[in-house]
């Protein structure tokens, strides 16, 4: 199939091409002048000019049609909201000066398109003009910097307010590794230098840091919905980038030094599971699976929607599958997960 | 530097009058003489240009076809594609070096390299750069960047694979990826010339475009073009000497044990030594470069669209003042705004507050540049040549690339679109297609000056245009919405998630209209060869254009002018200039060139 499309496209190149050294043998017998645009030139290519124009609107109106339900579901955390505001009003303002300003470029083309005898209008400059479009960039961008920032200020200001509860993100070529405080809700103390893989101390923990003794240290996610996440992110490799796209959450992981992000989870797991968009998607999603496993392919199982912590940071060879499982659950459903953990503290101890 | 300096020098006697006899050597490979050394530039940039093209073509069909047998891998790929299916490590690689040929030695040395070169001694009326010698130097060490670049691409283990932001410690550890051996080695030594080669350049256009302007040609009566020139020659001037030092201090990391990007580091079993170091602090070095270089890449763009559009709409450009302030605002805030790429890399929020602020001030000079080109096509009377489509081609990408900037630059948004497709989607947009277009728009309509007046077959270019314009547009307008989707850049495949499922149907559309824009590019290259021995000949001023280049000789010889230098007594913009019966000041003729004197009682219509 594959073969085919490509033989199929380099014979189209082919006669493309064969067909335009026709063209331009053809040319080669006009007047001496011939390749400055003619009258001809201009009245049809004027006329392209109004139909890309179309062309730009209706690809716009097809990917809207076709394509927005491939977007993110609503955010499941509580700036998320606000973020999906901002976005969207910073849309509608794009969207608005798109639709004017090319239509304004390519009306303007077709319009104006060279004519015989036809006089240009000598217009160098117009103050008041440009003081207009000078002025209201300006008072637009104004508005949308001070709400960038007001939100911007609010997401990165990480503190202690609210019990929070501490997991540090730990990356490594290629996969995820989450901490948790434990029963103090403090991260003991930790180091690349101090990582012992004899003992299974794989993320460096200081053992005789007693904050360290009761952290749990799991492979899959579990997040108490509603109680603020202040998480701690480390690498202990390359740069990894935490990015969590249905809480509308990311920040680098960089070896040498620990990086924070805070939100607060609003939407469990079983409840994203009945949006109906993304009943929807998954529906879409199975469908297409189902296909895979009806032709035998591999990774075609039906597929249940799960958040998901994905790495956004080129780091190498299986950057393409950095991933880890995120579970939002109810407070009773977390902590019932959390006691059936292994503390750092047991696990040495079960390696002596 | 806007004072209105007359250096004119008188005595040009020595420069023409006697020719030394050139030999093959001298007068096409070690030219001094600007005009081959831009060509030689043109030449070069276009085949990095076609691998580059390449490059992105095998990787947009693994993303559309992920883990198929596709029988072009293989013979491209050789062992990084046993049976046509490709390897993970070579599409990281093929990723990073289509980034880097298509930012540097494509858009940088190809577009700014070609046009400053041949235009700045013609548009300033000028016999050859400043330092000939220099100049040859620089491209010369251009191309030997380049060789190495290729080069990088046979080294065993594969060439560099750390994305085109070489980002330590990836690219600073041979044993994070095979790439980042002999491969990463080999990048930042051609980088390093490249860089060197690129300061050669910029340095002799600024001093060109400062003293060997000719009798009259004032700084406010230089065509848009040279003023975008020197703005981008001084840029970089300003940055590129950082990513010397950046590319310098990765070498001594890599290869003499210093630890200046690396710190705390546990890879493959056992504790590296390095202690202290911050990648980010290569970030901060790579960005100061990394985007002044977008705008070096597009402002040279703009000052040939600016140019090339006004000859075609047969009208002065308008708000010529504004646009040599927008340049200026422009170069001067693309150096402080680096930052916009690091707001989740773990720098101060603080600091990615200002960079915000800064960020998105940028886009106030470029929406009264997008606003005066506009109005520069109301009421003219467009010639809709190649050159002219592909101006308005670049208006139109601008806008929808530069609009998306509002959201990437705004620190909040920016968090959950950085790094995704979204963002690959806003950058070729904006700098990529927009870019390339004015290199169009460049080639076709200088390229009768280029080539002794030869000109090229304009169906052909219409062909060209119409196909890359709407496959633009259909390559990178769906891009968003994978990007929205939440799809990270750089992914070998998007199978391990099953929530992308359902975009690989987007992928595919993209990779086809890839594959159709690529082969419309077939079309450019066929006819920009054949027009180089075939092209039908015009007159002397093909465009009817003020500027000085087209009042030199069509026939190539070193000096531009017989005779003596044409002064000039106006600016470059007095299209359908009339009088105040609204007769046009040379009857007949829609264009008074720079070099007639004013008439009497003639006004200057613009400020």
């Amino acid at each position: 199939m594959t073969t085919l499309l490509i033989i199929a496209v380099l014979v189209l190149v082919a006669v493309a091409i064969w067909q335009m050294t026709k063209i331009f043998e053809l040319s080669q017998l006009k007047t001496e002048y011939a390749e400055v645009a003619s009258e001809r030139d201009n009245r049809y290519n004027g006329y392209l000019m109004f139909a890309f124009l179309i062309f730009i609107y209706g690809i716009t109106i097809f990917s809207f049609w076709k394509y927005t339900k491939v977007l993110l579901p609503e955010a499941s955390s509580a700036h998320g909201g606000d973020y999906d505001y901002l976005m969207l009003i910073s849309f509608v303002i794009i969207f608005i000066v798109q639709t004017i300003t090319q239509a304004l470029l390519h009306y303007f083309a077709y319009k104006y398109r060279g004519e015989k005898g036809k006089k240009a209008l000598f217009y160098a400059d117009n103050d008041r003009l440009e003081f207009i479009w000078t002025i209201i960039p300006v008072i637009v961008l104004a508005g949308l910097i001070l709400w960038g920032l007001y939100s911007w200020t609010n997401i990165m200001d990480i503190n202690d307010e609210d019990d929070p509860l501490n997991v540090e993100l730990y990356a490594q070529q290629f996969n995820w590794t989450a901490r948790y405080g434990g029963a103090d809700n403090v991260l003991g103390g930790a180091n690349v230098r101090r990582i012992d893989i004899d003992k299974a101390n794989v993320l460096g923990l200081d053992e005789a840091d007693p904050n360290g003794s009761d952290d749990v240290i799991v492979k899959e996610l579990h997040l108490p919905v509603g109680r603020k996440v202040n998480f701690k992110f480390r690498s202990q490799d390359v740069l990894h980038s935490a990015y969590m796209p249905h809480f509308r959450a990311q920040m680098n992981c960089v070896p040498g030094m620990t990086t924070e992000f805070s939100f607060t989870p609003t939407i469990t797991t079983e409840q994203i599971r009945l949006n109906p968009d993304v009943i929807d998607k998954v529906k879409r999603t199975n469908k297409i699976r189902a296909e895979k496993a009806a032709n035998g392919e591999p990774n075609s199982d039906p597929w249940e929607y799960d958040y998901i912590l994905l790495c956004n940071k080129i780091c190498g060879k299986s950057h393409y599958n950095m991933q880890m499982k995120i579970i939002v659950e109810t407070e009773e459903e977390y902590n019932e997960w959390m006691a059936t953990q292994q503390t750092f503290q047991q696990t040495m101890a079960s390696m002596q | 530097m806007s004072g209105t300096g007359h250096e004119h020098e008188d005595d040009h006697s020595h420069d023409h009058g006697h020719h030394h006899k050139e030999t093959f050597v001298t007068k096409y490979i070690f030219s001094q003489d600007h005009k081959m050394i831009s060509k030689q530039y043109l030449i070069t940039g276009l085949i990095m240009g076609f691998i580059g093209i390449a490059m992105s073509l095998m990787f947009r069909m693994q993303l559309a076809w992920p883990g198929k047998e596709i029988p072009v891998f293989e013979a491209l790929l050789g062992k990084w594609a046993p049976d046509g299916v490709m390897d993970a490590d070579i599409y990281l690689a093929l990723v990073t070096i289509h980034g880097t040929i298509m930012v540097f030695f494509v858009l940088t040395a190809g577009l700014s390299g070609t046009f400053s070169n041949l235009l700045i001694p013609l548009q300033c009326g000028a016999r050859d750069m400043a330092s000939g010698f220099l100049n040859m130097l620089s491209y010369w060490m251009f191309f030997l960047s380049s060789v190495i670049m290729t080069l990088s691409l046979f080294v065993e283990a594969g060439p560099a694979a750390a994305g085109w932001t070489v980002y330590p410690p990836l690219s600073a550890l041979p044993m994070s990826q095979p790439g980042s051996g002999m491969g990463m080695t080999l990048w930042l030594v051609s980088m390093a010339i490249f860089i060197a080669s690129s300061l050669l350049g910029s340095l002799n256009y600024i001093v060109t475009v400062i003293n060997l302007r000719t009798k009259g040609m004032s700084m406010t009566r230089l065509p848009l073009t040279i003023w975008a020139f020197l703005v981008t020659a001084v840029i970089g001037v300003i940055s590129f000497p950082v990513l010397l030092s950046a590319a310098l201090l990765l070498i001594m990391d890599r290869s003499f044990g210093t630890s200046f990007f690396l710190s705390d580091i546990f890879i493959q079993g056992e504790v590296l030594h390095y202690q202290g170091g911050s990648p980010v602090l290569f970030e901060h070095l790579f960005w100061f470069l990394g985007h002044p270089e977008v705008y070096i890449v597009i402002l040279p763009a703009m000052g040939m669209v600016s140019e090339v559009m006004s000859v075609n709409a047969r009208k002065p450009i308008f708000g010529y003042r504004a646009m040599i302030a927008s340049i200026l605002a422009i170069a001067f805030l693309s150096t402080i705004v680096w930052g916009h790429h690091m707001f989740i890399s773990g720098m101060n929020p603080f600091l990615g507050s200002v960079f915000t602020f800064t960020t998105l001030l940028i886009a106030i000079p470029s929406a009264v540049k997008a606003f005066n080109w506009i109005t520069t096509l109301w009421k003219g009377n467009l010639q809709l040549n190649a050159g002219m489509l592909f101006s308005i081609g670049m208006v139109s990408t601008f806008i929808t690339g530069g609009l998306t900037g509002i959201i990437l630059g705004d620190s909040t948004l920016d968090i959950n679109v950085h790094d995704t497709y979204f963002v690959v989607a806003h950058f070729h947009l904006v700098m990529g297609i927009s870019a390339l277009y004015g290199l169009f728009a460049g080639v076709y309509h200088w390229f009768p000056k280029m080539f002794q007046g030869r000109m090229m077959n304009k169906n052909l270019g219409y062909v060209h245009f119409w196909i890359t314009a709407v496959g633009s547009y259909g390559i990178f307008f769906p891009m968003h919405f994978v990007g929205m989707a939440g799809v990270p850049r750089r992914y070998y495949e998007n199978t391990a998630f099953p929530m992308f499922d359902e975009l690989t149907d987007v992928q595919v559309l993209m990779t086809v209209f890839a594959l159709i824009t690529a082969a419309a590019q077939l079309v450019f290259a066929y006819n920009f060869i054949v027009s180089i021995f075939y092209g039908k000949r015009g007159p002397q001023n093909p465009w009817q254009a003020n500027t000085l280049e087209w009042t030199a000789p069509q026939e190539h010889f070193h000096g531009n002018w017989h005779g003596a230098i044409p002064e000039v007594h106006r600016w470059a913009y007095d299209y359908s200039k009339t009088d105040d019966n609204g007769e046009y000041i040379i009857p007949g003729q829609d264009f008074v060139p720079q070099t007639v004197p004013m008439k009497e009682g003639e006004e200057e219509l613009h400020h």
